[in-house]
């Protein structure tokens, strides 16, 4: 099936590398320090990273760290959870702009 | 959910055939795009042929008899089962546990306690010279009749290190792997075992739980779980237990019809493989034990048994127990050890590097 996101395709992230090798590596290198276990557990981060992938929405992402929570130690009910930090995040980002709107009204209506 | 489930056995299941499952696992379409052979790993690390260590664990399987039907089960253990160990057979695996030098008897099944002869053989272990008898209790086993509740007292008048199962410190998780209400009932089994003082500082009683994933994933790191564990079960249910044990499935039996079910086999056995770890390789269980069937027959391993794959030795049954011919043969391994050598590595006693 012909698709603009396929599953397949997760595993070839590493492949990035064959257009740009330094980058690519720096960025892996990276990402790799990041979800180490450090001030948060790598439990925590990988909620964060689930709540990102929402946020961000990336079936790749979304994919991955569904697997990476449950690996983690994580159960449906903190992931869900966690997205719904998402959820609550993002309707709460467009909510909060209705200030900017309120004011904007005021300042042109009677 | 817990749905009840019935065993393969009962269902008539081809997979119920430890020939079968090995034709499953030998024949799969993963080595299309993806050829992994377990012995060409082994191999590679300098590992093949897997020879014995010292012999540490005599593990004996008393029997496919449970009280439970876990949707995992590696020995597609149920109430039906009717394969139990015989009084003869147990008065053999004395004498082999005498010759054999192993520090540690490790009693699993089924429900090792639904044996009829199962205290008794217990009380004629404690008269060996042996440091530690360990019994694989599903918990709920204490709960299911009368005559069970007085378990905890006898695990701790024969010092018994407990093992138990419990996938996760909620309900919805561990009913949806073991049924339903075994939550409830593994939380009270063990408030018992805490009353009697298993898990308790310095009672020097042992109760150490078993975590294996609900699905077709691998385990967390067993260090963080233990202490998510610790303290939910502290806070919600005032439970205390020593250590907890993250196991990884293996693709055998009840576990393996779930992962064909699910069409999640050759991702799982991609995920395990990928995973492959040589150090984990170098400390499978099998180096340091054996396994005792319901009758008699000596394996590997308790994976290995349920395969009915025995030992590569011409003393292959208790009845022919030779330790020093044991020590020199060769481990029978197959597709489904790369559930051992998986990330940090899985035996009964948790990972392993
Ligand atoms: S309690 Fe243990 S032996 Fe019994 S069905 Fe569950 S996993 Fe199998
Ligand atoms: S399944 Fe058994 S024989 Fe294979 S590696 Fe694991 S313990 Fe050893």
């Amino acid at each position: 099936m012909n698709t603009y996101y396929n599953p397949e395709d997760l595993k070839k992230f590493g492949n990035i590398a064959e257009f740009e090798k330094n980058l690519a590596n720096k960025f892996f290198n990276y990402y790799g320090e990041v979800f180490k276990e450090g001030a948060l557990t790598a439990r925590e981060k990988s909620l964060i990273a689930l709540a990102v992938a929402h946020a961000v929405q990336c079936p790749y992402c979304i994919d991955a760290y569904t697997v990476d929570a449950l690996e983690k130690g994580c159960d449906e009910a903190q992931m869900m959870e966690a997205v719904h930090v998402t959820a609550a995040i993002r309707g709460g980002a467009s909510l909060v702009h209705s200030v900017q709107m309120m004011n904007k009204a005021k300042e042109i209506t009677m | 959910m817990g749905e009840s489930i019935k065993s393969l056995h009962s269902r008539h299941s081809e997979l119920a055939n430890g020939y079968f499952q090995l034709k499953v696992l030998s024949n799969n379409s993963l080595s299309n795009h993806h050829e992994v052979n377990f012995t060409e790993k082994l191999r590679e690390s300098k590992l093949f042929p897997l020879k014995p260590t010292q012999l540490e664990i005599f593990q004996i399987n008393v029997g496919k008899m449970c009280n439970q039907v876990c949707k995992h089960c590696h020995v597609d253990a149920g109430p039906d089962r009717k394969e139990i160990m015989t009084k003869e057979t147990m008065l053999l695996c004395l004498d082999a546990i005498k010759k054999s030098g192993a520090h540690t008897v490790d009693l699993t099944g089924g429900a090792p306690e639904m044996n009829p002869h199962f205290r008794w053989f217990i009380q004629e272990i404690s008269k060996l010279s042996i440091n530690k008898i360990i019994v694989r209790c599903n918990l709920t086993i204490i709960l299911a009749n009368k005559k069970y509740h007085d378990l905890p007292d006898f695990f701790k008048a024969h010092t018994i290190e407990v093992v138990s199962s419990l996938p996760y410190f909620t309900a919805g998780r561990t009913d949806a792997q073991r049924g339903d209400g075994v939550f409830e009932k593994s939380i009270k089994a063990l408030q018992m075992l805490n009353e009697v003082g298993y898990g308790i500082k310095d009672s020097g009683l042992i109760i150490n739980l078993v975590y294996n994933p609900s699905g077709a994933f691998l385990p967390p790191a067993q260090h963080a779980l233990e202490l998510d564990f610790k303290t939910k079960l502290k806070a919600n249910y005032n439970i205390d237990f020593n250590s907890l044990f993250a196991i990884t499935n293996l693709p055998i039996s009840r576990f393996l019809d779930y992962l064909l079910e699910s069409k999640n086999y050759e991702s799982y056995m991609e995920k395990l493989s990928n995973a492959y770890n040589p150090v984990a390789a170098a400390n499978v269980m099998c180096r340091n034990t054996i396994s005792i069937g319901w009758d008699g027959a000596i394996y590997d391993c308790d994976f290995n048994q349920m395969l009915d794959l025995k030992v590569a030795s011409s003393t292959n049954h208790i009845s022919q127990f030779h330790i020093e011919e044991l020590q020199n043969r060769n481990i029978v391994v197959n597709q489904h050890c790369f559930g051992c050598t998986a990330g940090a590595g899985s035996s009964c006693g948790g990972t392993i590097s």
